[in-house]
């Protein structure tokens, strides 16, 4: 156990650069008039940055195999939780039920849209 | 239970197996440090360990909260107009400001590493100093908002919008304070294996807003 070799510490401020480089990106993005490129813009740029800082900062990637195993467990919670609730929560109706709070809310907010344009 | 302490890690782990002949670790008996210090009966050092358990109830917390916002916001389109109302150059520069701190956090665990608690303290201090900036900026932010009308109470996404930001910034001034405790420490060369730890916590800090950013303050 104590032969284990000293964690390598990449070039932190590289990394760095290379983070603020994707947050640009996605502030550059977020300006787009395709709705596409605003949303991988937005997202895929975050996981990507959340990956970097994951495994570079806290170097999940190097740590005991089972950690990023824990986390994942986690995360796939979190992906159960959504899938379970999430049909429910996004669509206002069903075959016997129906959420008029939500479609009222709906309703009332986007005739308030031409206002904000 | 394996109480072999002389397998224990002084300061960063078993991946960063220093351990200065002052330390030189003997029993559990002999030393008066905690045992999250002094003993790894999972190959990672009690103190990591718990470091990663605390992440993973986060990702929970985070995560259920998150998710709660996105299926709403997807079953909710009139959310965008709300959406459209909060600073997306606040927002950007508060993750600059995060994604330096965290650099900072990194640089103080590798100067840990190196058995340089001076440094690691004043990398600490500095990684504090980002953790205020951002809350400084929070707080501008949501005094303009409340200005504006949008409290808590102005609708759905507003509700969501001050819950997510504000858990958010109690958990970097949760940080900033450990933070500032642990580097009195280090500036002492003491107890230096907690600088990773509290860079760790950091780090996933980080990642939230990593995700807050584009959900709150990009998507329209």
């Amino acid at each position: 156990m104590t032969t284990e070799t000293h964690v390598h510490h990449p070039n932190y401020v590289k990394i760095w650069a290379i983070l603020v480089a994707l947050l640009i990106v996605s502030v550059v993005g977020s300006f787009s008039s395709i709705r596409v490129v605003i949303l991988v813009a937005a997202f895929g740029v975050a996981f990507v940055k959340a990956f970097l800082v994951a495994k570079n900062f806290m170097h999940v990637t190097v740590e005991k195999r089972w950690v990023p195993y824990l986390l994942l467990v986690m995360l796939a919670f979190i992906v159960i939780l959504f899938a379970g609730v999430a049909p429910d929560v996004m669509s206002h109706g069903g075959l016997h039920w129906s959420n008029d709070a939500a479609k009222q809310s709906v309703e009332t907010g986007m005739k308030a849209a031409p206002k904000h344009e | 239970m394996n109480m072999d302490c002389r397998a224990a890690p002084t300061t960063t782990g078993p991946r960063t197996f220093l351990i200065r002949p002052a330390e030189k670790p003997t029993t559990m008996s002999a030393t008066a440090k905690p045992i999250a210090n002094t003993r790894s009966a999972t190959g990672i050092p009690t103190a990591r360990l718990i470091t990663w358990w605390v992440i993973a109830s986060e990702i929970v917390i985070f995560g259920g909260l998150l998710s709660a916002y996105l299926m709403h916001r997807l079953g909710h389109p009139e959310w965008a107009l709300s959406a459209d109302h909060t600073n997306t150059w606040a927002g950007a520069f508060n993750t600059f400001v995060l994604l330096t701190s965290s650099l900072a956090a990194v640089l103080a665990h590798k100067a840990a590493d190196a058995l340089d608690g001076p440094r690691a303290a004043k990398l600490l201090r500095l990684t504090v100093l980002g953790g205020f900036v951002f809350l400084m900026v929070k707080a501008f932010e949501w005094t303009t908002d409340i200005r504006e009308g949008f409290v808590l109470s102005s609708g759905g996404f507003w509700s969501y919008y001050y819950v997510l930001t504000g858990l958010h910034g109690l958990h970097v001034l949760a940080g900033m304070v450990i933070m500032l405790i642990i580097a009195a420490d280090a500036a002492k060369n003491q107890e230096l294996q907690r600088v990773e730890c509290i860079g760790l916590y950091w780090h996933f800090v980080d990642i939230v807003w990593i995700f807050l950013f584009p959900l709150l303050y990009i998507a329209r």
